[in-house]
């Protein structure tokens, strides 16, 4: 599907989705990475696996399925598919620290274009810090996917030279999934995959960071 | 020490917590929260505590009722900050309780280290960010670390499913969670479960967490709050 406008959120939610290879273990971080799991295809054999304890993660449960006992990491109650596991909290993040996690995705406040993560703390001293499993989690999947509006509200960029906010994690990046544009981050610098409804040239005016053409 | 009691009421199994305490509180959110041992904790009195959990209380139930009832000076967590954590929000914007933010795999993995008599461990996570400042930092392999202390509890409230006689337990779906690690990581562990049942009638090939790490056991009713996000 040709996209000539930028993405609304369920859009690109299936446009993450469409990347995310065929059974791949995957956690989708809290919020807009959530909605990637509604858009994976049927049969895609893709594992969700969400920190607090259990891989094969199906839907949100809805009514009589809801069981306190059976939550995500957003604490949504959940369910579970069949060929479901349950683990503890240092197996949970042993799956992500030990390189057995294949992506993740997250969101972030803001990327760097060599893959720095900003996405816990806004740094504002009224606020009150908290991590979760964040920094592992960055740190911890074979490929990190991002997913974010590439403006903010201000129409201030969230890819930039260099985080502003409170670092995630150091280079841990590796593809940058926005409403207008699909970054890679790689060794030699930011690389454009896709465009929806501009161009590398008017990404180029409103980026303070080099961009290329994707090879191919 | 020694082999597990099996105690009659909530008040028995959380006797002798002393003030100053450090005390590891299972759950994730409301999930797997010991909320009969915290009441029994409130009720007994111990004050000064440090707790080490995930979150900081929801709501005012479970870990909250004891952040209100002004008995804890410090925290150690990953994830404070929630819609309902309105409790320890007062709290530390007015100044009257210590936080020390540790990133969730940390946290887990520190008990772990504790529990399994590790002295300490080097770890990827948080290289680079505000959460390693003034932490030994090493190159191995390639790669960077940053030294992690364990976390050891002088008592540990979990929650679990169904323990046996013997203090074997099994866990219940999510409500896992840290409960197993806990258990390993206190000089006396203290738990509630749904049910006891007698020697002999738990699976050993299901058994989550093994009696020698479980001092106490008291059963208790499952409460079932309105679950964060629930439709």
């Amino acid at each position: 599907m040709v996209h000539d406008k930028p993405l609304t959120p369920d859009q690109l939610a299936a446009i993450v989705a469409r990347d995310i290879p065929e059974g791949a273990y995957v956690n989708l971080g809290i919020g807009q990475p959530t909605k990637v799991a509604d858009h994976l295809p049927a049969g895609s054999g893709v594992v969700l696996h969400t920190e607090n304890g259990m891989l094969n993660m199906g839907p949100a449960a809805v009514g009589d399925d809801v069981d306190p006992d059976l939550t995500n990491a957003g604490k949504v109650p959940v369910t579970e598919l069949p060929g479901a596991s349950y683990f503890h909290h240092a197996d949970s993040f042993a799956m992500m620290r030990g390189g057995h996690l294949d992506v993740c995705v997250l969101g972030a406040f803001q990327v760097s274009a060599t893959g720095d993560l900003a996405n816990w703390h806004t740094g504002a001293p009224d606020a009150i810090p908290a991590v979760g499993g964040a920094m592992d989690l960055a740190i911890g999947a074979k490929q990190v996917f991002v997913m974010m509006t590439l403006f903010d509200k201000k129409g201030t960029a969230k890819l930039v030279p260099e985080c502003t906010y409170p670092l995630t994690g150091v280079a841990c990046v590796s593809r940058v999934y926005t409403d207008v544009a699909v970054f890679d981050v790689g060794p030699s610098g930011l690389s454009v995959r896709e465009t929806f409804g501009t161009t590398i040239d008017e990404l180029r005016e409103r980026l303070y960071v080099p961009l290329e053409a994707a090879a191919g | 020490m020694g082999r597990t009691r099996i105690l009659e009421t909530a008040d028995e199994a959380v006797a002798g917590i002393e003030d100053g305490s450090t005390v590891l509180v299972g759950g994730f959110g409301l999930a797997g929260m010991p909320f009969d041992l915290i009441d029994a904790l409130i009720r007994q009195g111990a004050k000064d505590l440090t707790i080490v959990s995930n979150n900081a209380g929801n709501g005012e139930v479970g870990l909250a009722a004891l952040l209100q009832a002004g008995r804890v000076r410090r925290v150690l967590c990953s994830f404070p900050r929630q819609s309902d954590s309105y409790v320890f929000d007062e709290l530390y914007r007015s100044g009257r309780i210590e936080l020390e933010v540790v990133p969730q795999g940390n946290l887990a993995e520190r008990m772990r280290a504790a529990g399994a008599g590790i002295g300490a461990f080097f770890s990827p996570t948080a290289v680079g960010t505000p959460l390693a400042e003034g932490k030994e930092q090493r190159t191995i392999d390639g790669r960077d670390y940053v030294l992690e202390h364990p976390i050891k509890g002088d008592y540990a409230l979990i929650g679990a499913h169904r323990a046996d006689e013997m203090g074997n337990l099994v866990y219940r779906k999510t409500a896992r969670n840290f409960g197993p690690v806990m258990a390993t990581a206190a000089s006396t562990t203290i738990v509630q479960v749904g049910e006891v049942v007698p020697i002999g009638s738990l699976d050993p090939e299901a058994v989550v967490t093994p009696g020698i790490f479980v001092d106490r056991v008291v059963r208790a009713d499952a409460r079932h709050y309105t679950v964060q996000g629930a439709r």
